[in-house]
Order: structure tokens, then C-alpha cells, then sequence
């Protein structure tokens, strides 16, 4: 079959649906692939790559159009675009079908098999074909990037000869894939990241990113919905993190916002109080600007200023790193084709039982399938009951005192019987004894374990002093005796030697 | 010659103990632990010299001549040995202090002078304290022989479980108590030496019983135990030869390796007497036993697992008794110079009881020269996991296995483990899915953040170092 890639023609669309590197994969998979010309030139993919490729570049989009079987784009066709459109044809691109009604009819009346790369379904399987997880991603990164070229700043603290520079604080708003790629951005730039969120779940990712996580005392809320997304809160909710957010306007540098609720306009979090509130110089970039901006204050698509705060609404943050998002967006559609194309023929089947392609197909055959039936999988595990504390805790037995107490007694018993037996010779060696075990005991006690191994080889070279008893032997004149303590000796140096050179030589293995 | 008299050979003694405590002072720091070494050598130097000068009279020749092949032999072995093979050394010198401590009470016993020198209760307490002298002896010296073979590999790992063999030692017990009257009543006649062998050939069937019937995973306990019982072995020839820097030698020596011995087994969360009435652990592994089915496990190759350590900040490295079987401890320093130089904090954590004795793992890392101070103990690290990119679990097992959180009542429940899943991702460096020594599975292997790379871990660690 036969892969034309158009050239995007939106407004300032910079984006291209494949590159040349991925291309060269989908031909392995037994595909035709064209290029409209000057399609990837936007994203500094030019023609001549394609051609080395081995793509075929063709002059105008219509050939593109009329001669190709599978027909990949980034942004959803224009109306003229779609109209040329024929049955039997599959494309595959960003469609967002319910805000595009009209697109989505037209399509469906043209008898083209659409897939929309907005609907594939957020499960573990299908990770690789999330194309609004890679262009989150980005816009994260690129977030940063806008606000730090309006930021008249630092990110990063420093203390030079000239003075010292305190480090930037940003805050982060919505910790979904933007959020966190904005997190990590932010982060290795130096400044200072917290993070909000209204599902709990997401505090340790936030974490992990070494951002900190802003807590609100609510217990029972939370702000998982289906699909990993978030849903709308309560009242007071709302009322609690309104005043958090009032609070830390005042004292960050920088805001991010991503708050996104799927299917809804996005939630109003930054007032026009708090961008007053904000210090001269601040910046918010808003990543929701298409729908509708996180801040009251945000224009969609421009950059404006209000008392001295810069605020960024542009829409388009993926295209602006175009060479990247491209990148990415062709490989994720390199995933999904490749799972199309099991046999790697070059032909696609579009297999309505599978999960994936159920989701992602919006129209087939003339008929419309979108929306799909609801998936029901979200990152977090279903709520359980509050746990018992998961690890088994050390149980502090009430230790009875009378085991002891028994044994104590005994052992007092037994040394009150030998001391009224014993000579008194003996007690002086027995007392020496005891003090000795604990002198033992104390000096041990503290050795590290990284030493264990030399303590051990130096304990068992200083035992063998039992080499002084064979030596009150070996000048007895019984030839029996002499010669036992003879080879006592021999034995007993093996060890006092061998114990000490071995310790020695660990002991110089350590070092620092 | 220089006359030496008693009150010198007691200065002398005095001044030698108080080496020897400071050499095991010494001993529980990296700073000093030299300097302990010296101490030690410095005190035992002055004990041999103020005996041999004050004690022997005649046949000087055949002493240092003795002394000499000894100590010839003695530096040799410790020059050869190979670091992985400590543990066997440490053994079969174990078993040279048990044998001398035989040979010393047998020697003393033969002396006629004895039934001159004591009579009535000192004459039975000095026969008591031959008799256990001897008896201790036997038993560490037969039991050192087993562990030698044990860890040798001579003998296999797996624990020896007689029927019915609590009730054997029990009469092994009884017998030696037994004999034990016996030849304090022979004795005081002149006679006695049928029972007092009679005895130590009992003693040493006990300690071959009793090694015999502990598994490779409690190894590092056995091996501190005996180093405890050589201690009192010296002691109780101390006693008997009325020495008291035997006594205070053997006590020190006999109380550290009992406190070891606790330790090790508080760090796998075992009752001392469980460990040694033996036969829990077991041979070569077995494979997972059937029962429920706990999931998939993900492998890696070398060239994904050199990636992700390149990409990693924080790496974590869990050596286990497969790291010292394969030998790759100086792979695992190249890997962890080459990450170092590269910016990544690399870390080892090691478990107290990982290896075959105690402190196995240092002394195999100091031997590749990894440095000391990024090699942690778990109690130190443990809480660091959840920051950990990547861990790396060399050759171990139990040791970190999570359902000795999670499942209290499970042969290993309740033992300190290294919470390494915690991190991001945890690599496996394994031969087989084959279980560790308790036998139980290891969820971890099948977590959706673990990976798995099968292979000899030398081998592979050296792919992974190729493809760093």
C-alpha cells in the first residue's frame, strides 16, 4: 500500500507527519511512502533526506491526495483538504472528533476510514502510539523554554563576584505528562519547582522529580478520573486550592498551568487578583490556552502583559519545536502501523475487536464509531480500604520478665555453688573470666560490619595464644609430651601467621 | 641468659592483653583497623617471647624449628588464598585452634606431675577443665573440617537431617556427661585416658553432625560460631594450664564471635539455637515450587542495561554470594569507575549476611579496590531507595526479596531485607529463576519494574562494561 504524507498547510503548522528516518522503517515494512514537497522543510527535514531515504517526492499535495492508500497528517484535514478525500482511503492524524463534528460527518460520508491519534486509549499497551503523551511532553519542555525567554532572570541561583542571584521558583500546576516534563525541565535549569495536583496518586511521581509536592488538607477527594485524567472537583475543594494557589502567587517567579479536564472547558485557577498579587517580571505560561486558559487573564495564541506580568497563551507549543515533535509524533504512527500491518505486507488490517484501533478508528465504511466504548483503566490502583500498616511492624512483645528472671536466678545459684566449692585459685581465674567477656563484649559491639571478615581472621590469629600452653610443654622431659607440643607449636604458629598476614593483607585492600 | 622471673612474664601478659584488647578495638573502624592488626601481632610477639624465655628450659631447637615451618606455611597459605575463598580459610584455621587446644589437654593430662600438683577438689576441678577443654576443642576442631568442606564445596551445601537427629544429639550429650564422671573418678586413681578418648571422639562426631546439618545460607553463622568456640577453647586450656592470659585471650576472642554470631542472626531475623539445631537452608536452590502463578518476569539485554545505567543519576549496586561465585568483583569496580567518571553516583548496599561469612562482601570489593566510603551497610541505605534510578543485583536473592515485608509467616519473614524496589528500576543479574537458599520465590523478580538479565553475572557485567 501506498503512505502519502502531506504537507501540513494550517497557519504557522510547522510539524511534518513522518521523517525521513521513519520512513526508511515504514518501507521495511513493506509500504510505498510519498512526500509532499517542501513537507518536512518547516521541521528542517528537506526534500533531498527524503529522496536518500527513499521516498518518492512529489510536487503537489493533490498527487499526494488522489494516489495514496494511507494518508498521514499531523493536524485534522481542512475542509478542502478532506474533500478530496475518496472511500477506501485510511487517515490517520490528530482529528479531536468531538470538537469537530462537522469534520468528523464528513469524513464518515466519504467512506474513508479515519483514525484519530487524540483517541487511542490510555492503556499500558498502547503507551507507544500516545501521541498527546509525546506533544504533552513537549509542550512541557517548551513551556519552560517560553517562560524563561520572557523571564528577565536566572533559573538557576548563583552566588558570583557581582552578587548574589537567588534561584527562580516556579510552580507548576497539573502534573500530568506536561506538568512533568515542565517539572524536569524547570528542575535542571536550577530553579525551584513545587507542584500541584489534584489526584494524590501523582505525589510520588512529583517527587521523584525532586520537585515538591503542595498538599491540601483534603482527605476524602480525589481527583482521579477515568483514563488517568482528572475530573472536576467539589466546592470547598476548589475554595481550598484557590487560596493555596492565592498564596504561592505571591511568592513564585513563574507559573506553568496544564490543568486539563477531558471534555470540559479548562478550570479557571489563576484569577486576575493573583496575577496582580505576582512580582514584576513574573511569567505564567498556560499550557490550556486552547481551551479557554487556566488564567482569566490568558489570550489564546498571544503573549500579554498585565502590571509587569508576562503571560503566554500560545497554542501551538509542540510546533515550535518542530524537529522534535515530528520526531516523535512519525514514530508514534510508526507504532500504530506497525501493529496494523502484522504480516509486514504493506497491507493495514484494521482489526475492530482490538482495544487500540477500536479506540483510535472514529469512522469506517461509511459508518461512524466514535465514541468508542468507555475503556475503564486508570494509572492508579482502585481505592482500597485504608490498609493496616503494610509492613509487618516489629512487634514489641510485652517481654515477660520471668524467663529471664528464671535463668538469672539460676545462673546466680549455680556460680554461689561453685564459688562454695571452688578454691579460691580458680575464682581468681574465674573472675578474670567473666570480666573478660564482657571487655569482649563492649570492644565488639561497635565494630562495622564492612570489618567483619578481618575481625574474624585477626580473632582466630589471636586465639591460637593457646600456643603458650604447648609452650609450659615443650620442655618436659616425657618424649610424648615433648612431641605433641612439638607439633601443637607448628599448628598453632600456622594460625598465629597465616591469621595475621591475611588480615594484614585485607586490611590494605581497603582504602578510600 | 637473661633471667626472666614470674613477675615479668606477668607485666608481660598484663601488657599483652591490653594489645590484644586494643587490636579488637582496633578492629571496628577502617582508620585503625591497621593499626589493630599491628597491635595484635605486637601482643602475641611479647606472649611468645616472655613464655619462651621464662617457661622453656630445654629443646629450643625443635621449637623454632617448629615456629619456623608454622610460620612459613602459615604466611604462604595467607599470601595464595584467593579473597573468595576467605571463608574456607578462616574455617580450616578455626580447625588448627580446636586441634591444638586437643593436643595441649591430652599433653597435659599425660604429665605425670599432675596428681602431685593437685589433690581433692582441685585435682577434680582441674580434670573438669582438661575435660572441657578438650571437648570444645574436638568439637570445633571436627566442625571447623565440615564448614571448611562446606564452604569449599568439598562437601555439598545441602543440610544433612538424620531422623530423628535432636534426640542423637541429646544422647551425644549425655554420653559426653557420662564419660565425663567416669574419668573425673578414673582420674584421681591415675587412670582415665579410655574415657577422655572415648570423649573426644565423641565430641567429634558431634561437631560434624552439627555442621553437617546446616545449610550454605547460614554458613556466616556457623563460621563466626566456631571462631566463638576456638576462643573458649583457649580459655578453658587456660584455665586448666592456670594461665590467665589464655583466659582472658579465649574469652575476648569467644564472646566476639558469639556477638557476631547474634548479629548475623538478628540480620536474617533467626533464633541462634534455630540456626543451630540446622536444616534450613538448603542446597543449590531448587526451582520455584509450583503453586500460584506470580506473574511475568521482563529480561533485559547488556547493551539496554549499560543505557540505562549511563542515563541513570543514582545507582545502587546489591552484590550477593553469586557475585564471589563468579568472581566479578573487579568487573563490577571497572563498571563502577567507568559510571563514576560518567557522574553517577554509584553506591553498593550490602545486606549483613550476603556471602558466605561475615562481612564476605566488603572484603570481595575492597579486593577489587572499590573504595570504602561508597560502600554502605543496608541500615545506612535502605531509606535512600525511593531516589535509586537503577539498582543492580548482583548473584543475590533472599536478600532482597519484598515478601519478607509482606509476608510475615513466610520462612523469611520478618528478616531486614534491602527495599530496592523502591527505586525506579531494579536489574537482576541471575542464573536461573532458580529460588535462593530459603527456598521461596522473589516477587521482585516480577514486578513491572524489574528486569532480568540472565547469564553468568561475570559474563554479562563484562558486556555490559563493553557496551558502556
Amino acid at each position: 500500500m501506498k503512505i502519502g504524507v502531506p504537507r501540513e498547510i494550517y497557519a504557522g503548522e510547522k510539524r511534518v507527519a513522518t521523517t525521513p528516518e521513519v520512513a526508511a522503517q515504514l518501507m521495511k515494512l513493506g509500504f510505498d511512502v510519498a512526500v509532499e514537497s517542501n513537507a518536512g522543510a518547516a521541521a528542517s527535514y528537506a526534500d533531498a533526506v527524503y529522496e536518500e531515504a527513499g521516498c518518492a517526492v512529489v510536487a503537489t499535495a493533490d498527487e499526494i491526495w488522489s494516489d495514496s492508500d494511507i494518508i498521514l497528517k499531523v493536524r485534522g484535514p481542512e475542509e478542502e483538504e478532506a474533500a478530496k478525500l475518496k472511500s477506501g482511503q485510511t487517515l490517520i492524524s490528530f482529528l479531536w472528533p468531538s470538537q469537530n463534528p462537522e469534520l468528523l460527518k464528513q469524513l464518515t460520508d466519504r467512506g474513508v476510514t479515519a483514525m484519530a491519534m487524540d483517541s487511542v486509549p490510555r492503556i499500558s499497551r498502547a503507551q507507544k502510539v500516545d501521541a498527546l503523551s509525546s506533544m504533552a511532553n513537549i509542550a512541557g519542555y517548551r513551556a519552560v523554554v517560553e517562560a524563561a525567554q520572557h523571564f528577565g532572570r536566572f533559573f538557576t541561583g548563583q552566588i558570583t563576584a557581582a552578587g548574589k542571584v537567588p534561584p527562580a521558583k516556579v510552580l507548576v500546576i497539573g502534573a500530568g505528562v506536561a506538568g512533568l516534563a515542565a517539572i524536569g525541565a524547570a528542575k535542571s535549569m536550577g530553579a525551584i519547582v513545587r507542584s500541584f495536583d489534584t489526584r494524590p496518586e501523582v505525589k510520588e511521581q512529583i517527587e521523584s522529580m525532586d520537585a515538591e509536592f503542595l498538599m491540601l488538607d483534603f482527605e476524602d477527594e480525589d481527583g482521579s478520573g477515568e483514563g488517568g485524567y482528572a475530573k472536576v472537583m467539589s466546592d470547598e475543594f476548589i475554595k481550598a486550592e484557590m487560596a493555596l494557589f492565592a498564596e504561592q502567587a505571591k511568592d513564585v517567579d513563574i507559573i506553568i498551568t496544564t490543568a486539563l479536564i477531558p471534555g470540559k472547558p479548562a478550570p479557571r485557577l489563576i484569577t486576575a487578583e493573583m496575577v496582580q498579587s505576582m512580582k514584576d517580571g513574573s511569567v505564567i505560561v498556560d499550557l490550556a490556552a486552547e481551551q479557554g486558559g487556566n488564567c482569566e487573564l490568558t489570550e489564546p495564541e498571544q503573549v500579554v502583559t498585565h502590571n509587569g506580568v508576562t503571560i503566554i497563551g500560545y497554542t501551538d507549543m509542540p510546533s515550535r519545536l518542530a524537529a522534535q515533535s515530528s520526531q516523535l509524533y512519525a514514530t508514534n504512527l510508526r507504532h500504530l502501523l506497525t501493529d496494523l500491518t502484522p504480516e509486514k505486507d504493506g497491507q493495514i488490517n484494521v482489526d475492530m475487536e482490538d482495544e487500540v484501533f477500536r479506540g483510535a478508528t472514529v469512522c469506517i465504511n461509511g459508518e461512524t464509531t466514535w465514541p468508542p466504548p468507555a475503556p475503564k483503566l486508570s494509572a492508579a490502583p482502585p481505592k482500597k480500604a485504608p490498609e493496616p500498616v503494610a509492613v509487618a511492624p516489629v512487634e514489641k512483645k510485652e517481654r515477660s520478665f520471668i524467663g529471664p528472671a528464671v535463668g538469672m536466678i539460676i545462673a546466680g545459684l549455680a556460680l554461689l555453688g561453685l564459688g562454695a566449692v571452688a578454691p579460691a585459685s580458680f575464682m581468681a581465674h574465674f573472675t578474670v573470666f567473666v570480666l573478660a567477656c564482657f571487655v569482649g563484649y563492649m570492644v565488639i559491639w561497635n565494630v562495622t560490619a564492612a570489618l567483619h571478615t578481618p575481625l574474624m581472621s585477626v580473632t582466630n590469629a589471636i586465639s591460637s595464644i593457646i600456643i603458650i600452653g604447648a609452650l609450659t610443654q615443650i620442655s618436659s622431659g616425657n618424649e610424648v609430651i615433648k612431641w605433641i607440643a612439638i607439633g601443637t607449636v607448628l599448628i598453632a604458629s600456622v594460625n598465629i601467621f597465616g591469621g595475621f598476614a591475611v588480615t594484614r593483607r585485607m586490611l590494605e585492600m581497603f582504602r578510600k | 641468659m637473661f633471667e626472666v622471673n614470674e613477675g615479668i612474664i606477668q607485666v608481660s601478659y598484663i601488657i599483652a592483653t591490653i594489645l590484644f584488647i586494643l587490636a579488637l578495638g582496633g578492629l571496628s573502624n577502617q582508620e585503625t583497623a591497621r593499626r589493630g592488626n599491628w597491635y595484635g601481632i605486637v601482643g602475641m610477639a611479647i606472649a611468645l617471647i616472655a613464655t619462651i624465655l621464662g617457661d622453656v628450659t630445654q629443646n629450643f631447637e625443635y621449637l623454632i624449628v617448629a615456629l619456623l615451618i608454622g610460620g612459613t606455611v602459615g604466611v604462604i597459605a595467607a599470601r595464595r588464598v584467593q579473597m573468595t575463598q576467605m571463608p574456607e580459610l578462616v574455617a580450616i584455621l578455626h580447625s588448627l585452634v580446636g586441634m591444638a587446644a586437643v593436643a595441649v589437654g591430652f599433653a597435659n593430662f599425660m604429665d605425670p606431675d599432675r596428681l602431685t600438683h593437685y589433690v581433692g577438689i582441685e585435682l577434680t576441678i582441674h580434670d573438669v577443665e582438661t575435660y572441657l577443654g578438650i571437648l570444645i576443642g574436638a568439637v570445633t576442631f571436627s566442625g571447623s573440617v565440615i564448614a571448611f568442606g562446606k564452604l569449599s564445596g568439598r562437601i555439598g551445601g545441602k543440610p544433612l537431617t538424620l531422623p530423628a537427629r535432636h534426640w542423637l544429639n541429646l544422647a551425644l550429650l549425655i554420653g559426653v556427661c557420662w564419660f565425663g564422671y567416669q574419668f573425673v573418678g578414673d582420674s584421681a586413681a591415675g587412670g582415665g585416658m579410655e574415657a577422655l578418648i572415648i570423649m573426644t571422639v565423641i565430641s567429634l562426631l558431634f561437631g560434624i553432625h552439627m555442621v553437617m546439618a546446616i545449610g550454605g545460607a547460614d554458613m556466616p553463622v556457623v563460621v563466626s560460631m566456631l571462631n566463638s568456640y576456638s576462643g573458649w577453647a583457649a580459655s578453658a586450656t587456660g584455665f586448666m594450664l592456670g594461665n590467665d592470659l589464655l583466659i582472658v585471650t579465649g574469652a575476648l576472642v569467644g564472646s566476639s564471635g558469639a556477638i557476631l554470631s547474634y548479629i548475623m542472626c538478628r540480620a536474617m531475623n533467626r533464633k541462634f539455637l534455630a540456626v543451630i539445631a540446622g536444616g534450613f537452608g538448603t542446597g543449590g536452590g531448587t526451582v520455584a515450587a509450583g503453586g500460584e502463578d506470580q506473574g511475568e518476569v521482563v529480561s533485559i539485554d547488556p547493551e539496554s542495561t549499560a543505557d540505562l545505567l549511563t542515563s541513570a543519576k543514582e545507582v545502587m549496586i546489591i552484590p550477593g554470594y553469586g557475585m564471589a561465585v563468579a568472581q566479578a568483583q573487579h568487573i563490577v569496580h571497572e563498571i563502577t569507575q567507568t559510571l563514576r567518571e560518567k557522574g553517577v553516583n554509584v553506591r553498593f548496599g550490602i545486606h549483613p549476611v550476603a556471602g558466605r561469612m561475615p562481612g564476605h562482601m566488603n572484603v570481595l570489593l575492597a579486593e577489587a579496590k572499590v573504595p570504602y566510603d561508597i560502600v554502605f551497610e543496608m541500615d545506612e541505605i535502605n531509606d535512600d531507595f525511593p531516589k535509586v534510578d537503577v539498582s543492580i543485583i548482583i548473584g543475590a536473592n533472599d536478600i532482597v526479596n519484598p515478601s519478607a515485608l509482606t509476608d510475615p509467616d513466610g520462612p523469611i519473614g520478618g528478616m531486614p531485607v534491602l527495599e530496592c524496589w523502591k527505586g525506579t528500576t531494579s536489574i537482576v543479574l541471575k542464573r536461573s529463576m532458580a529460588t535462593g537458599y530459603a527456598g521461596v520465590q522473589n516477587p521482585l523478580f516480577f514486578l513491572d519494574n524489574t528486569r532480568m538479565l540472565f547469564g553468568d553475572a561475570k559474563d554479562t557485567l563484562d558486556e555490559v562494561f563493553k557496551s558502556l
